[in-house]
C-alpha cells in the first residue's frame, strides 16, 4: 500500500486544494507544504528500502488480462526523489512567486497532480502502466502552460499539446503492437523482449514508435518545439516541470525502453540504440549552438535543457555500465542545477522586471546572492570540478570510452565548451554596469531567495559527495549496474 | 419464480407504469413519479446485471407462450449493460430535468408532456434491449422514434419542429426499410426469433438482402456517417435532458440491434464485405465527425458533432468479427466500453453545456470565455468529459481505445489502429478548442443558478464517472462474454 | 402460383414510388404520403410472399406483421402531420428546405 502514497497522497492534496479554493491561501499553502514534505519523506523511506534490496510492488487489474503496477526500485525512486524533494522546494518558490497572481487554488492543485503523474511513470513497473501515467501528465500540465489566459499562453498550450498528443499517440500504438506480441512484460533490469524471436522488424518500429513517444517530452530533436515556447508559463512551472518533472519523465521512459524492456544488449543488437545516440548527439550540438544566440533568459535556459536532456539520451545508448549510470546521475544533477537557474530567472522578472540578457545590467549588484548561486549552477552545469556536473559528466565521458564509441565522448567535451559559450555571457551580463543598485534589506522575497540558495548548495553537495552511497552518482550506479549483469561492489 | 425471473419484464412495464401516472398527475407531482420511477428502475438494472454475471444469460418467455409463436426476451451480458447505462443516465437526466423544466411548463415544453414522453421513450429503449425476436425491434425503434421525436419537437419553435420533422422523416425512412428487410428474410427462413434465424440461416441471396436492408435502416437509425444528416439538428434543438438521452442512449439502441444482426444472428461472412464496409464507414464517422466539430460555433451543435464521431468507433469490432475468439472478445469488449463511457460522458457534456449556455445566457461557444474563473465546475465538468472523448487514460475511452487498437494488431488488421490514434487527435483538437476559450483571460458576466447541485455537480459527478471507467473494463470484459455472440464464437461462458 | 407474386412485385413497386416521394417531394404532407406509401408496398410485400404454400392455409404471422405495421404507420402519420400543421402555423411554409429566417425566399 505505501508504493501507491507517493501518487495517490499528491493527488489528495489536489482534491484539497481544489476545494479550499481560491480564498483559503493560508490553508492552502499549509497543506500543500505540510503535504509535500510528508510526501518526500515517503518517498526517501521507499528509496532507502530499494537501497537496501527491498522492492516494494503492487499491482491492480486495470483491462483484461493486463494489471496496472507500480514498483519501488532503484532506478524509479531516483527520479521519484528527484521529483518530490524538488516539489516540496518549488513550493516555497511558487508561493512567494505567485504572490499577487491569479487563479492560485488551480495553479497548486495542478502543480500537485503532475506530481502525482510524475511519481506514477516513475514507480510503474510496466510499459503499460508508465503509458498511462505518462498521458495523464501531458493533462496535467496544460493548465498549467496555458495558466495566464492570454494568447500567448493559449498558442504554447496548443503546441505542447499537439506534439505531447501525437507522441502519446505513437506511443500507444507501440505499447499496444508490444503487448500483442510479447504480453504485458515488466520492466527487468536487462530486459525482457530477447527471447522474442523472429519479430526484428516489428521490434524495431515499436523501439522507434516508443522513442518517438518518449521523445517529444525528452526534447529529442526534432521533437523539441514545444519546449521554448512553454517557457511562457510562471518561472515555478518552467522550473519544477519543464527543467525536473514532464521532461525528466521523457528521458526516464527511454532509459526504462533501453536498459529494463529491451535491455542494452539486445538494444545495440537490433541497432536501434545507435541510431538513438546520433540522433542524441545531434540535438546536443544544435540545441547548444541555437543557445547561444539566444537573448531571452528564459529560452536560452531552454535549449540548454534541450542540450542537457540529450546528455542523458546519449549517455542511455551508448550501452555500457558507466554511461548509463551517469546518464540516470545527470537526470538528478541536472534537475538541481537547472531548477536553480529557472528560479533565478523567475526571481529577476519578478523582483526588476528583467527578462532578457540585454537588460541585464546591473543585476549582480542589486541581487548578488541570487546571481552567485546562479553562477554556481552554471559552472556546475559546465561541468566545472568538483561541482555535480563534472560528476556525471565524468561517468558520461568514461562510458563512451568504455563502450567504444570516442565520438561520443567528443560530443561531450565539445557540448561541454559549448555550455561554457552560452553560460558565461549570462554571468558577464549581470555584471556589466546598469541602471540597478544594491538595495538595503534582502534582494528579493526570501521564499524565492533561500530555495536558490538551498538548490545551488546541493549542487556543490552532490559533486564533492559523489561517490558516497545515497549520492545520485552512486545511486545510478547500483541501479544500472543490474541491467549490466553486474552487482555494485 | 422470483422477483429476479420476471425482471425483464419489469423493467419493461417499470417506465411504463410510470409513464401512465405521470400522464394522469397533476404536473407538480408528475416529477416526483419520474425520480421515483427512475430510482425503481436502476435498482432492477442493477439486480439483472448481477443475475446475469453470476448465473449466465437467460431467456424470458412473455406470456409463457415461447418462440416461434411468442416473443422472447433475451438477458445476456451486453443487454444487461446497456439496461444499467440507461438506468444510471436515465436517473440523472431526470434528476436534472426536474432542475431544467420550470415548475409551471405552461404551453411551452408540451404542457408539462415530457414526463409521460420521456418514461415512455424509456420503455421503448428498454425493450429494444431485451428483445430476441427481429420484428419486434422493428415495433420498439418506432416507438423510441415516436417519443424521441416527440421531444424533440417539445419546445414547439420553428427549429425544434423543423428538426423533429426531418428526424421523423429519417426514421420513417429506415422503419420502412427494415421491415422490407424482415419481409424478404422472413420469406426465406420462416424464422422470426434471433436464435432460430441464426439456426436455420443458410446462404440465399433473400436472406441476405433481406439482413442487408435491416442493418443499412439500423445504419440510418445510428447516424452512421453519410447517415448522420439528421442528428446535430435534432440533438442541438431538442431540450437539453432530451439531447443528453438522445446521444448517450438513442442511438445506442439501434446500435445494439447491428451487433445482435451482424455478430449474434450472421455467421460469419454471411454478407460478403460487411464487416469491411461498417469499419470504412465508422472511420469515415471519426474523421468527419471531428473535423466538422472543429468548424462548430454554437455549443450544442458542437457537442452533436462529437456524438456523430463517437458512434464511429462503436463500428470497428465488425471488420474484426472474423479474425477468430480472442480478438472478438477484446473488440467487443472495447466497443461496449466505449458506449458505456461515451454514454457516461455525453451526458455530462451536453447536461453542461446546457447549464453553460443557461448561465451565459446564449449559446456561442466563442463568447463564453473566462469561464474557469467564473464557472469552475461546468469548466471542469467538459474538461474531464473531454477525457473520455479523447481517450486518453484512465478513461473508459482510454480503455476501449487499448482493447480496439490490440484487436486490430493482433488480427493483422493494423489500419484500424492508425484511424482510432488520428480519431483521438482530432477529438482533442475539437475539445481543446473550446477548452481553450473556457480558459482564456477575459471573464464575461453570468446569471445565478438555482439549482447547482442538479445542474452543475451531477453533469460534473458524470464526467468523474466516465474518467475512471478503465477500471470497469475487466467486469465489462466478462460480461461480453456471457453473450450470444461469443457463444457463436465458440467461447462458453 | 403467380399470383402472390403479382402482390409482392406490386408492393416493390409501391415502396419505390414511396420512396422517391419521401426522399424528393418538398411538400411536408407529400413528404408523409410518401412515407405511407413505402408501408403499404411493404405491406404487400409482406402478405404476397407469406402465401407461399400453393393451396394451403396461409401463414398467420406475415399477417400479423402487416396489422402491426398498419397501426405503428397510423400513429407515425398523425405525428408527422401535426407537426407539419405546427410547422404552418409556426412559419407559413410547407417545406423543410427555406430557412424560415430569410423571409419569402423560394
Amino acid at each position: 500500500m505505501t508504493v501507491w502514497l507517493p501518487i495517490l497522497l499528491p493527488t489528495l492534496i489536489a482534491i484539497v486544494t481544489f476545494v479550499l479554493g481560491e480564498a483559503r491561501s493560508h490553508a492552502r499553502n499549509a497543506v500543500n507544504l505540510i503535504g509535500a514534505a510528508v510526501s518526500a519523506t515517503i518517498v526517501v523511506w521507499l528509496a532507502y528500502g530499494a537501497y537496501g534490496g527491498d522492492v516494494v510492488a503492487s499491482t491492480i487489474p486495470l483491462l483484461s488480462g493486463i494489471d496496472f503496477g507500480v514498483h519501488a526500485d532503484l532506478t524509479g525512486m531516483l527520479f521519484s526523489t528527484v521529483a518530490s524533494v524538488l516539489w516540496f522546494v518549488t513550493l516555497i518558490y511558487a508561493i512567494g512567486y505567485m504572490d499577487h497572481a491569479r487563479d492560485r487554488a488551480r495553479f497548486f492543485g495542478f502543480f500537485a497532480l503532475c506530481i502525482a503523474a510524475a511519481n506514477g511513470v516513475a514507480l510503474a513497473s510496466d510499459p503499460i502502466s508508465l503509458f498511462l501515467f505518462y498521458e495523464i501528465l501531458t493533462l496535467t500540465t496544460y493548465p498549467l502552460v496555458v495558466h495566464s489566459g492570454t494568447a500567448e499562453a493559449r498558442a504554447a498550450g496548443r503546441k505542447y499539446l499537439i506534439y505531447a498528443l501525437t507522441g502519446g499517440t505513437a506511443l500507444l500504438i507501440g505499447v499496444a503492437w508490444l503487448t500483442v506480441l510479447a504480453g504485458q512484460t515488466p520492466f527487468t533490469p536487462g530486459g525482457a523482449l530477447a527471447g522474442v524471436t523472429g519479430q526484428t522488424t516489428a521490434l524495431r518500429a515499436i523501439f522507434a514508435l516508443m522513442v518517438a513517444g518518449f521523445g517529444v517530452k525528452a526534447a529529442l530533436m526534432p521533437l523539441h518545439g514545444w519546449l521554448p515556447g512553454a517557457m511562457v508559463a510562471p518561472a515555478p512551472v518552467s522550473s519544477l516541470l519543464h527543467a525536473v518533472a514532464v521532461v525528466k519523465a521523457g528521458v526516464f521512459g527511454i532509459i526504462r525502453l533501453v536498459n529494463e524492456l529491451y535491455g542494452p544488449e539486445f538494444a545495440t543488437s537490433l541497432g536501434a540504440a545507435q541510431v538513438l545516440s546520433a540522433l542524441a548527439a545531434i540535438s546536443i550540438i544544435v540545441a547548444s549552438v541555437i543557445a547561444l544566440r539566444q537573448d531571452d533568459l528564459k529560452k536560452r535556459l531552454a535549449y540548454s535543457t534541450i542540450a542537457q536532456l540529450s546528455y542523458i539520451t546519449l549517455g542511455v545508448a551508448l550501452c555500457s555500465p558507466l554511461a548509463a549510470a551517469g546518464a540516470l546521475a545527470h537526470l538528478a544533477h541536472h534537475a538541481f542545477m537547472k531548477i536553480t537557474m529557472f528560479f533565478t530567472a523567475g526571481s529577476l522578472a519578478e523582483t526588476v522586471h528583467v527578462k532578457k540578457l540585454s537588460q541585464m545590467g546591473g543585476v549582480a549588484r542589486r541581487m548578488p546572492i541570487t546571481m552567485t548561486s546562479f553562477a554556481v549552477a552554471a559552472f556546475a552545469l559546465a561541468g566545472i570540478p568538483p561541482l555535480a556536473g563534472f560528476a556525471s559528466k565524468w561517468m558520461l565521458g568514461a562510458g563512451a570510452v568504455e563502450s567504444g564509441s570516442t565520438w561520443a565522448l567528443i560530443v561531450y567535451v565539445a557540448a561541454g565548451a559549448l555550455a561554457m559559450g552560452y553560460m558565461v555571457p549570462i554571468l558577464f551580463a549581470s555584471l556589466r554596469k546598469g541602471d540597478l543598485d544594491a538595495t538595503g534589506g534582502l534582494e528579493s522575497d526570501p521564499r524565492m531567495l533561500w530555495p536558490i540558495v538551498f538548490v545551488a548548495v546541493v549542487s556543490i553537495v552532490m559533486g564533492l559527495a559523489a561517490g558516497v552511497p545515497g549520492s545520485p552518482a552512486h545511486w545510478a550506479m547500483s541501479a544500472v549496474l543490474p541491467s549490466f549483469g553486474g552487482v555494485m561492489p | 419464480m422470483t422477483l429476479v425471473d420476471h425482471l425483464p419484464a419489469l423493467l419493461i412495464i417499470a417506465p411504463l407504469a410510470g409513464a401512465a401516472i405521470t400522464f394522469v398527475t397533476e404536473r407538480s407531482v408528475d416529477r416526483i413519479v419520474a425520480v421515483l420511477t427512475s430510482i425503481i428502475i436502476t435498482l432492477f438494472s442493477g439486480m439483472l446485471l448481477y443475475r446475469v454475471a453470476s448465473g449466465g444469460a437467460f431467456r424470458y418467455e412473455i406470456g409463457g407462450w415461447g418462440a416461434p409463436i411468442g416473443i422472447d426476451l433475451v438477458a445476456d451480458g451486453p443487454a444487461a449493460l446497456f439496461l444499467l447505462l440507461t438506468a444510471v443516465v436515465g436517473t440523472a437526466v431526470t434528476i436534472y430535468a426536474t432542475a431544467y423544466f420550470p415548475k409551471d411548463c405552461g404551453t411551452s415544453y408540451g404542457h408539462g408532456l415530457f414526463w409521460t414522453l420521456w418514461l415512455f421513450m424509456w420503455t421503448s429503449l428498454n425493450a429494444l434491449f431485451l428483445t430476441g425476436d427481429v420484428f419486434n425491434v422493428y415495433v420498439c425503434l418506432e416507438l423510441i422514434g415516436i417519443s424521441a421525436v416527440a421531444l424533440v419537437t417539445l419546445k414547439g419553435d420553428a427549429d425544434a419542429l423543423r428538426a423533429g420533422a426531418r428526424y421523423l422523416f429519417a426514421s420513417m425512412l429506415a422503419a420502412m426499410t427494415y421491415l422490407l428487410g424482415v419481409a424478404l428474410l422472413y420469406s426465406s427462413t420462416g424464422q422470426l426469433d434471433m436464435e432460430m434465424l441464426r439456426a436455420t440461416l443458410t446462404p440465399d441471396s433473400g436472406a441476405a438482402t433481406g439482413l442487408a436492408l435491416m442493418v443499412a435502416a439500423l445504419v440510418l437509425k445510428t447516424a452512421l456517417v453519410p447517415a448522420h444528416f439528421w442528428l446535430p439538428t435534432a440533438h442541438a434543438s431538442a431540450p437539453t435532458p432530451v439531447s443528453a438521452a438522445l446521444s448517450a442512449l438513442v442511438v445506442k439502441a439501434s446500435y445494439f440491434a447491428i451487433l445482435r444482426l451482424m455478430l449474434s444472428v450472421m455467421p460469419p461472412g454471411f454478407i460478403p464485405g460487411a464487416g469491411t464496409l461498417l469499419g470504412i464507414l465508422g472511420s469515415m464517422a471519426i474523421i468527419w465527425g471531428s473535423l466538422q466539430a472543429m468548424r462548430q460555433t454554437r455549443i450544442k451543435q458542437w457537442v452533436a458533432y462529437s456524438t456523430v464521431a463517437q458512434i464511429g468507433y462503436l463500428f470497428i469490432v465488425f471488420p474484426l468479427a472474423d479474425s477468430g475468439a480472442d480478438v472478438l472478445a477484446a473488440a467487443l469488449g472495447g466497443v461496449l466500453l466505449h458506449a458505456l463511457s461515451h454514454g457516461l460522458a455525453k451526458t455530462a457534456l451536453f447536461l453542461g453545456a446546457g447549464s453553460l449556455m443557461d448561465r451565459f445566457g446564449h449559446n456561442e461557444i466563442a463568447r463564453m470565455t473566462g469561464a474557469a474563473r467564473t464557472l469552475p465546475v461546468l469548466t471542469a465538468t467538459v474538461a474531464l468529459a473531454g477525457v473520455t472523448m479523447m481517450g486518453l487514460p484512465p478513461s473508459g475511452g482510454f480503455g476501449s481505445k487499448w482493447q480496439l487498437v490490440s484487436a486490430s494488431i493482433g488480427a493483422g488488421q493494423w489500419w484500424w489502429a492508425l484511424v482510432l490514434g488520428l480519431g483521438g487527435l482530432l477529438a482533442a483538437a475539437y475539445m481543446f478548442r473550446v477548452l481553450a476559450v473556457l480558459l482564456s483571460d477575459t471573464p464575461t458576466e453570468v446569471r445565478p443558478t438555482h439549482a447547482p447541485v442538479r445542474l452543475e455537480w451531477l453533469p460534473l459527478a458524470l464526467a468523474v464517472a466516465a474518467l475512471f471507467f478503465v477500471f470497469a473494463a475487466p467486469f465489462v470484459d466478462s460480461l461480453a462474454g456471457i453473450s450470444t455472440i461469443m457463444l457463436h464464437a465458440g467461447v462458453t461462458p | 402460383m403467380s399470383t402472390y407474386l403479382i402482390y409482392s412485385l406490386g408492393g416493390a413497386v409501391i415502396f419505390a414510388i414511396g420512396l422517391y416521394a419521401l426522399l424528393a417531394r418538398r411538400h411536408l404532407v407529400h413528404k408523409v404520403i410518401g412515407a405511407n406509401l413505402m408501408g403499404s408496398g411493404t405491406f404487400l410485400v409482406l402478405i404476397g410472399l407469406g402465401n407461399r404454400a400453393p393451396g394451403g392455409t396461409p401463414d398467420p404471422v406475415p399477417q400479423a406483421m402487416v396489422l402491426t405495421g398498419i397501426v405503428v404507420t397510423v400513429a407515425l402519420t398523425a405525428l408527422g402531420l401535426a407537426i407539419t400543421k405546427r410547422y404552418f402555423s409556426a412559419t407559413g411554409l410547407d417545406d423543410l428546405d427555406t430557412d424560415p429566417r430569410e423571409g419569402d425566399h423560394p
